[in-house]
């Protein structure tokens, strides 16, 4: 048995420490081990993005991804986005336009939002789906989905343009 | 689904890596984005007993554009490479192609050393890595050497690259005239059904060179000299376009799979080459 490493990551900007098998995957660390069950575990094959966090400015999957791997990184999950009482304007947005039905692919739609959003503030429609393409759902048809992420980046440029 | 039990390094220096691949050999891999290999060691169709993670070692990402030359390190992402205008006016091929491969989150993480140097044959960067008739920079115990991408690939992930090498970056000169890359796929994310890359010289309104590869229609990635051949001198009508397709037909060799028959292939192939000759031909 090979032996274990010491792990450090910045998890929702706190300081995470601790000895773990060079085989366990980063969404196990997350979900097991720091108990961040908001990142989900849908096809474990790279292909659905349910466990999609942001990991040094990118959206990574996270089921495809060694937690030794992401040693030194800084991790954002969707509990590190907003909560119940202050939503982020993706969660927000999302909730008002019905982004979701049965919910299991939203956190990992809000997190990939999130970084689109930050890389591209005024996507247009056909942006967002193609950026927006390693994320899938099986309920919405994706047409809310793609709604509510339009409406986030209005209310956040919105915001932007009040701020400045 | 866990891969099983391995010993994980991150040396910092290409003389870590190579110590670790002449001790461990065969038992030995490096990674570089790990988004082909990953998946295989979960599905324990990989067994990887000693895992070389190359991300802290110097010098290996990176695009450079000199007079002419392209140089793509090994652990430059599919994203970087997508986001490098420099690159894009230069050979914007590369552009195109990168963003029909897998999806945002992959591109992220994916690397183009990681798509040459693996050998499967669904990969898109081998192909047109042989249409730019680029070269590969090997580095290993004896030094560095360099290979030609038309000569790297033997059989589905069996290359010339040793046991004990690692592929450090690709270089080609920066291509003139038009270009596409053109894939069918069944969704976003998965490997083509068939796909072409074409690039084209037109002087007076004749193709002067023309060079065509093609991607997963083999158990290697296919450069089609033939194809080229049947282009070139002529003003690229439907009749050459016709006669390529036939030639590239000629070479390739696709298996039937959970993409479709033999027959299919061959159909697809021969639209995505006709396709891509004429969008090539447009912008030439």
């Amino acid at each position: 048995m090979p032996d274990k490493m010491h792990i450090k990551l910045t998890v929702n900007g706190k300081q995470e420490e601790f000895l773990a098998e060079p085989r366990e995957l980063l969404i196990h660390t997350l979900r097991e081990r720091l108990n961040l069950t908001g990142p989900h575990i849908g096809c474990e094959t790279s292909h659905c993005g349910a466990c999609t966090v942001t990991i040094d400015g990118k959206s990574v999957k996270s089921c495809t991804m060694f937690a030794a791997q992401a040693h030194g990184a800084d991790v954002t999950t969707i509990e590190g986005m907003g909560g119940p009482d202050a939503l982020h304007p993706l969660q927000e947005a999302f909730r008002e336009h019905h982004g979701l039905q049965c919910g299991y692919c939203t956190p990992g739609m809000i997190t990939r939002a999130a970084k689109l959003l930050e890389e591209n503030p005024n996507p247009t429609e056909e942006e967002i789906r193609f950026g927006m393409a390693g994320n899938l759902c099986r309920c919405t048809g994706y047409q809310n989905i793609v709604k509510s992420i339009l409406a986030a980046a209005a209310e956040m440029s919105a915001a932007k343009e009040a701020a400045e | 689904m866990i891969p099983a039990a391995f010993d994980y390094y991150r040396p910092k220096d290409m003389a870590g890596v190579i110590a670790l691949l002449e001790e461990h050999g065969d038992d030995a891999r490096v990674m570089a984005g790990g988004h082909s290999l990953i998946p295989m060691m979960k599905l324990r169709m990989a067994e990887v007993p000693h895992l070389i993670d190359l991300q802290d070692v110097a010098g290996l990402s990176g695009i450079s554009v000199k007079d002419g030359q392209v140089r793509i390190g090994a652990m430059t992402t599919q994203a970087e490479l997508i986001d490098h205008a420099e690159l894009t006016t230069a050979a914007p091929i590369l552009k195109e192609a990168a963003l029909q491969i897998a999806d945002p989150q992959v591109r992220y993480m994916g690397t183009v050393g990681g798509n040459v140097a693996n050998g499967d044959p669904g990969n898109d960067m081998p192909g047109l890595m042989q249409c730019l008739d680029a070269q590969f920079t090997l580095v290993g115990p004896d030094g560095e050497r360099s290979v030609p991408a038309r000569d790297f690939y033997e059989a589905a992930y069996m290359t010339a690259r040793a046991d004990e090498e690692v592929l450090t970056a690709v270089s080609f000169a920066a291509p003139s005239g038009g270009y596409a890359y053109e894939k069918q796929k069944r969704k976003i994310g998965d490997y083509a059904t068939a796909a072409a890359a074409v690039l084209l010289v037109k002087d007076d309104g004749h193709c002067t060179a023309a060079s065509i590869a093609m991607t997963n229609l083999s158990d290697v990635p296919v450069y089609s000299d033939a194809a080229g051949a049947a282009l070139t001198g002529t003003d690229v009508d439907a009749d050459a376009v016709k006669a390529a397709a036939a030639a590239m037909l000629g070479d390739i060799d696709p298996m039937e799979d959970n993409r479709g028959p033999v027959a299919f292939k061959r159909h697809v192939a021969g639209v995505i080459l006709s396709r891509a000759i004429e969008r090539a031909w447009s912008r030439s």
